[in-house]
């Protein structure tokens, strides 16, 4: 999943190097190829890397084929998965295979919604924060009161609140995600704001958006993006705990977490209804978490020391 | 000293307001009228007008938020608009099996997850450490209901070891009662113990590298000595504090374990809140619980401050 990353990245400088005499230094010369193939030599890396590519793959596969999730057949009801139902059937004779495919489809795209908007205010958060030392105490104390309700909590109300839907839903994990990210990107920025090319830029003029697009922002890549990794897979985990209690997107829409909801008086007769649904979030959350953390020991060397 | 804790009592306060600020305005800026949602469909305008007027809400928000915070500063919540009686009483009358259910959770999460740390940065690298890593992130992936449908379709339903859901016959005893948060505590209890492991073993890992644990075993004092006494208590003070936030995770992750096993929590009854619009509970749990979050982070400052002078400075 570094999707989000291309969306983060800045634009390549315009008239090259020269009219900006401050070029950041820690910035690394490698091409996003080499970058991947360190990446990938963790084996494990590489294995959550192909089990997130397959997923996104059914998913998508499975918005194309035309298959409707909700079409019933009574008479194969709560059937044991056999080679005509891989995964079995629910209660209503729906495959369970093709529903979690599909399913899949809302669930992704509510937490990689989340991922991306929680990631873009929180950076701009945490920039500001961080950089403006007359902002950093009134925004860090909202962060502080918001990170005061339990997620789950704070998620439930938001949604109660604001009604349930998709585009809700996502709405109320960003209000959730963004002082998270704001905290990590804030602390980043405190750092970076000291070093010596942003004094050097800071020095000979360039204007202050200009310092924090191209000089400080790029330097704070390797937090974001292992914080866009885990909120990725938090979302996905909250999306079906709110689904699961009712609270979340409305039952009809089949994610991982309504199909859970939805089958779990059937679990006594047909454990794998409940048990399969389960299993995708899990892998996927899994595969996301292993994917951060390797982002992240790529990029900090210091932490896989300690790790 | 006296300095560090009125600047850090002040920045307790101050984050105190604006929870209560933010609390106000996420259930007022709600669409959606709940008097309307009480009185049902034959309800006429002025029906609904005159009970808006009984509730306050006809007057504006600004003068809502200063009635709201006179009665909050009395240890009023206001009165559920559903249940017919005080929120605090609502509270009060759910707060046992949370807090039970929090306590037994926290009591098997610090079992497992404190052990399984400190063997993992021992043996760092090896097969063991590579397991229980392995298990802290598996632990922070598994959605809490649905590793409750599946331990509960095991022990409950299957092997009839424990209930399937609720807390017991009204006037059960405390025995009875604990039997019934076996399983939501086991839920609770082992997904949580993933933090408390990551916690401990970087913890643990930063002290084993320490001059004085060298020291330590320069003059010959065994690998268990070295490990328990010289480096678990210095690695302690961090260890107690994800064990205390943990505390306030698990009051969030007590909400959807409830709902699984159908114990009546205050998990319980804010998702019954939240599909009713019945404001004043969501705003009394959603203030409770950051009070108490709030209070526990500042009681783990403090005792940094007590065990750890370094942090003074």
């Amino acid at each position: 999943m570094t999707a989000p990353a291309s969306d983060l990245r800045p634009p390549p400088p315009q008239g090259g190097a020269a009219s900006d005499p401050a070029e950041p230094v820690p910035r690394r010369p490698l091409a996003v190829p080499l970058v991947l193939r360190k990446l990938f030599r963790r084996r494990i890396v590489l294995g959550a890397a192909i089990v997130l590519a397959l997923v996104v793959t059914l998913a998508v596969l499975a918005g194309l084929s035309g298959f409707d999730p909700n079409e019933t057949a009574v008479s194969q009801r709560l059937s044991q998965p056999s080679s005509a139902h891989l995964l079995g059937t629910d209660e209503l004779g729906r495959d369970l295979f093709a529903r979690i495919a599909f399913g899949g489809r809302y669930s992704l795209t509510i937490a990689l919604l989340t991922a991306v908007g929680s990631v873009l205010a929180g950076t701009l958060l945490g920039l500001v924060a961080g950089f403006f030392r007359r902002l950093d105490a009134p925004v860090m104390r909202v962060v502080d009161a918001m990170m005061s309700f339990p997620d789950i909590l704070l998620a439930i109300a938001l949604v109660g609140i604001l009604g349930p839907s998709m585009l809700n839903v996502v709405l109320a994990l960003v209000l959730v995600y963004t002082p998270r990210v704001a905290r990590v990107v804030r602390a980043s920025t405190l750092v970076v704001r000291e070093l010596l090319f942003v004094e050097a830029a800071r020095a000979v003029g360039v204007s202050t958006a200009r310092i924090l697009w191209r000089h400080v922002l790029p330097n704070l890549m390797s937090p974001i993006l292992v914080q866009a990794s885990f909120i990725f897979a938090y979302a996905i985990l909250a999306e079906a705990a709110l689904s699961f209690l009712g609270v979340g997107v409305p039952p009809e829409i089949p994610t991982w977490g309504t199909m859970v909801a939805g089958s779990q008086q059937y679990a006594h007769q047909a454990l794998w209804i409940v048990l399969f649904p389960g299993l995708a979030i899990i892998v996927t959350a899994l595969s996301l978490q292993l994917l951060g953390d390797g982002i992240r020991d790529l990029l900090d060397p210091r932490l896989r020391k300690s790790m | 000293m006296a300095r560090f804790l009125l600047t850090r009592l002040g920045g307790v306060l101050v984050v105190m307001a604006i929870v209560a600020v933010l609390v106000f305005v996420l259930t007022r800026a709600a669409p959606g009228d709940p008097i309307a949602v009480l009185l049902g469909d034959q309800a006429t305008a002025e029906d609904i007008a005159r009970v808006q007027k009984v509730y306050g809400l006809d007057r504006p928000l600004p003068v809502q938020f200063g009635l709201w915070l006179r009665e909050l500063a009395h240890g009023n919540l206001g009165e559920s608009i559903f249940l017919q009686r005080p929120v605090t009483q609502a509270l009060w009358e759910r707060a046992e099996p949370t807090a039970l259910l929090s306590l037994m959770a926290i009591a098997i999460a610090a079992l497992i997850g404190v052990p399984c740390g400190i063997v993992s940065a021992v043996f760092r690298g090896k097969a063991i450490d590579q397991v229980f890593t392995g298990f802290a992130m598996l632990g922070a992936s598994v959605p809490s209901f649905w590793f409750g449908l599946v331990l509960m379709q095991i022990f409950a339903v299957s092997l009839g070891w424990f209930p399937v859901s609720g807390y017991g016959e009204p006037g059960a005893s405390l025995a009875a009662r604990i039997h019934c948060l076996v399983l939501p505590a086991t839920v609770l209890g082992v997904l949580n113990s993933a933090l408390i492991i990551r916690f401990t073993r970087a913890s643990m890992l930063d002290v084993l590298g320490e001059d004085y644990v060298r020291t330590a075993r320069a003059k010959g004092l065994s690998e268990n000595m070295v490990v328990l006494k010289h480096a678990l208590r210095n690695a302690l003070v961090p260890i107690v504090t994800v064990i205390g936030l943990t505390v306030a995770l698990m009051i969030g992750g007590a909400v959807v374990t409830e709902t699984v096993f159908g114990l009546p929590g205050v998990g319980n009854l804010v998702v019954s809140a939240v599909i009713r619009r019945d404001y004043p509970v969501i705003q009394g749990a959603l203030l409770v619980v950051a009070v108490i979050y709030v209070v526990i982070n500042f009681a783990i400052d403090l005792l940094y401050t007590v065990v750890d002078p370094r942090v003074r400075t």
